[in-house]
């Protein structure tokens, strides 16, 4: 923000002429990339004129719903799905606290440890848990056992990433406290560290829950078991109105996860 | 010979333009409970005319309905002319350009600098993309920064408007009702939130600034030593109603029972 | 003070049992041996796997950096990012909007519903599904996965934008408006000062998110280097595979860079 009173009218700028040519620059290179990806990105029109119509077409297979494949097959899908998502993120939750604590800076002082922990939450993040999936179904066999794992592989990333930020946020003053006293440093991380993570902690294993449902639902689609594997099934039998059925049934069980998650947040943060 | 009537009917019509008349203004929040009844109310010339009365009187949404901040339940309220109560639309954004308000909490955008919030009082003026890209004309950078002059903050027009005191945001937000250059000033409780000294450097800068201007300021204020020492008329309201209209040497000690009610405070 | 009194008076406790969280980590660990059997997680399958998987290891190391896969996963890493560029930029722009168009303390009522209708629909599906969806509309490739990047951007800022709106001070809004500033001038100067550095925040999570998930639309024809992926883990080339995961991570290693610069440059 420059503001210069020289002898003729005084000038405001909003940004220093060094940030201006910073943003510029950022803006060129944005334009830069979004003409080239417009420019290289395959559109064919037919397929776009008929796009209307083939939705249509879609949607109208879909109805009537086979509600009556629900208890055959759905319903332990359903369960099985939400049985992936709660473990995995169970899991994750326990692996990435301790990750966290290796990533965070006022915890670890070791820049190496830190690199570490911080490739190994970035690598398990950028991997998508349906690739994930596609690994352990190879590695276990198809089933909720890799679902459960991708899962749980995936959601490590995420949450140690904000873990580690929430710790980092701590404010010192009750650590110092408690260093001044002389307690052990697992009593530090219990009663300095552990009371103002709690509702970070909470929030984000919460929010990593509600996402995992929805991640979870898609991993049978490669073999990781739960409702993707219903789907599967169902789109390869062309078979579009039990394919509906678990449209609904996921769209659903994210409402009900949703209006959950929003209750215990109420209740508890 | 030509001239000077004609110089003469533009002062009357000036005088007029700023003169705001209230005719019967009733406001209720909840059905049956009335917070404004029948309140009828002209400002007239320069000069600062003060609203005293306690909390919950009425004071504040009497205030608000003139920029109609407040939808009035019916009534009138006439300003340049116009009926603010029908106003809508553009035709209500140009009325409102024309009055400048003070809030209590200074109501200035945090994150902003000082001297963006003081441009803000142009946005009635200029078109939209001057205000995405901040390339605001000259001449108005240049009366932003009188202004800042004006109210002794010269050197934060850069700084962020978070990092102000109490009384400087007030300041600027004085600065930002008087960038509008508007015809008429109103101010809710703009004391409220400062220390004593603070009050009275903001009462003097609002009476001077609008003396200077020319222009009528109503405030609401619910401090009674502030409003005899300031205003050239007060206002009274007890329960929604006008009871004391008159000079501040008219005030007496049975008008401020009839407004405030029970003799505790008074020494 | 009686010794009576003394062993009468109920025994305080400093730190009282939390029954609701001891209750809730006790169902929870039932929870999850429960579902483990179900699940059917044993030992002896998690030690098989470990033996699988460790081979599975040996047989992705090296990477395979052939030239005729390397211009595979040049191919494929290309369109991605290209799909993730465009439904960016797509998303950040669209969704600004659409945000505002769903906070209910902006937007009339009937129209704050339909948004948020609109913003829950677009966020119950997985992109993935979406993805399936847009396939058998617009036919396979980019277009697809573009589109259903898009949705899935939608759907997650524009909550955020509107969570936002929801939580920022309507007084700073209020004193613009009193200013006799067009709606879009209020917008500007008053909503996104106070939302746009988280806007900003959001902004790079999905790029980056994006980034992660157009690797993945290519999975059921959506373009990309998803097919690529799958093919080769069909075909059980897991050194290719291997090396197509380090390029993603790469991408998403840049992609953070980027956001880092972005973030810094505009808050």
């Amino acid at each position: 923000m420059t503001a210069t009173s020289a002898g003729g009218p005084r000038q405001w700028h909003r940004f220093s002429l060094t940030e201006r040519i910073m943003r510029s620059a950022f803006y060129l290179m944005a334009l830069i990339a979004i003409v080239w990806s417009l420019r290289s990105i395959e559109i064919i029109p037919e397929f776009l004129y008929d796009a209307p119509q083939q939705t249509f077409d879609l949607f109208a297979r879909m109805w009537p719903i086979d509600w009556a494949w629900y208890p055959k097959v759905v319903h332990a899908a359903l369960l099985e799905t939400l049985h992936i998502a709660t473990l995995g993120t169970v899991l994750a939750v326990l692996i990435a606290s301790l990750v966290a604590l290796l990533v965070a800076r006022n915890i670890t002082r070791s820049a190496v440890l830190n690199g570490i922990g911080r490739f190994i939450l970035v690598a398990t993040r950028s991997v998508h848990a349906v690739v994930w999936a596609l690994f352990f179904v190879a590695v276990f066999g198809p089933g909720a056992l890799a679902g459960t794992f991708a899962i749980a592989v995936h959601s490590i990333g995420f949450t140690g990433k904000f873990l580690s930020e929430a710790i980092e946020e701590v404010k010192s003053g009750p650590i110092e406290a408690l260093t001044a006293a002389g307690a052990p440093p697992l009593a530090i991380l219990l009663k300095g560290y552990w009371p103002q993570v709690k509702p970070a902690f909470l929030a984000i294993a919460m929010f990593r829950w509600d996402i995992n449902v929805r991640e979870s639902a898609v991993l049978g689609l490669v073999g990781g078991g739960g409702l993707g594997m219903a789907l599967d099934t169902a789109m390869s039998n062309l078979y579009w109105d039990q394919a509906g059925l678990v449209l609904f049934v996921i769209f659903a069980i994210v409402i009900v996860v949703e209006i959950v998650t929003a209750w215990i947040r109420g209740r508890i943060i | 010979m030509g001239a000077a009537i004609g110089r003469n009917q533009d002062a009357t019509d000036r005088s007029s333009d700023r003169s705001l008349r209230i005719e019967h203004l009733h406001k209720e929040y909840r059905a049956g409970e009335p917070v404004l009844r029948d309140v009828s109310l002209t400002v007239e010339g320069r000069g600062l005319t003060a609203i005293i009365g306690p909390s919950g009187t009425g004071k504040s949404t009497l205030v608000r309905c003139i920029n109609r901040l407040v939808e009035p339940t019916s009534g009138e309220i006439l300003f340049r002319g116009q009926d603010m109560v029908r106003l809508s639309g553009r035709e209500l954004r140009a009325a409102r350009r024309r009055i400048g308000m003070i809030f209590q909490e200074y109501n200035l955008v945090e994150r902003l600098s000082v001297i963006e919030n003081v441009l803000c009082g142009r946005l009635g003026y200029v078109p939209v993309w001057r205000a995405w890209l901040r390339r605001f004309p000259d001449a108005d950078i240049e009366r932003a920064f009188e202004l800042l002059d004006a109210v002794g903050l010269g050197d934060l027009a850069t700084q962020r408007a978070d990092q102000l005191s109490g009384g400087q945001r007030q300041r600027v937000g004085i600065a930002r009702a008087l960038m509008q250059e508007p015809d008429l000033l109103l101010a809710d409780e703009p004391t409220s939130s400062l220390d004593p000294k603070t009050s009275v450097e903001i009462m003097e800068l609002i009476a001077r600034r609008a003396s200077a201007s020319s222009i009528p300021a109503l405030v609401n204020i619910h401090n009674v030593e502030l409003a005899r020492r300031y205003a050239d008329r007060i206002i009274g309201m007890s329960k929604g109603s006008i009871v004391f209209d008159g000079p501040p040497q008219a005030l007496e000690d049975s008008h401020l029972l009839a407004i405030y009610g029970g003799e505790g405070w008074l020494e | 003070m009686s010794d009576t009194s003394l062993s009468a008076r109920p025994q305080r406790l400093a730190f009282p049992p939390n029954w609701p969280a001891r209750i809730g980590l006790t169902a929870l660990a039932l929870y999850v041996l429960y579902a483990s059997t179900v699940v059917d997680i044993t030992w002896a399958r998690f030690l098989t796997g470990l033996e699988q998987g460790s081979r599975f290891l040996s047989r992705m190391f090296p990477p395979n950096t052939a030239a005729d896969k390397l211009a595979l996963l040049y191919t494929g890493m290309s369109e991605s990012l290209q799909i993730a560029i465009i439904a960016t930029a797509v998303g950040v722009l669209l969704s600004l909007p659409l945000g505002l168009a769903a906070a209910r303390n902006l937007a009339p009522a009937p129209l704050a519903w339909a948004s948020r209708g609109l913003i829950v629909a677009f966020r119950t599906f997985h992109p993935v599904i979406v993805a399936i969806l847009f396939v058998k509309a617009v036919g396979f490739g980019a277009l697809a996965g573009m589109l259903a990047l898009v949705v899935a951007s939608l759907g997650f800022l524009s909550k955020l934008i509107a969570e936002a709106v929801e939580e920022m001070s309507m007084k700073q809004v209020e004193a613009v408006r009193a200013t006799g500033a067009s709606f879009l001038a209020v917008v500007i100067m008053a909503v996104l000062p106070q939302v746009m550095a988280r806007f900003i925040g959001f902004s790079a999570y999905q790029l980056d998110s994006n980034l992660r998930n157009s690797a993945l639309v290519g999975l059921v024809g959506g373009g990309g280097i998803g097919a690529t992926l799958f093919t080769a883990f069909q075909r059980f080339d897991y050194d290719f595979v291997l090396t197509i995961v380090l390029a993603i991570i790469g991408i998403v290693m840049v992609g953070e860079i980027v956001s880092g610069f972005m973030r810094r440059l505009f808050q």
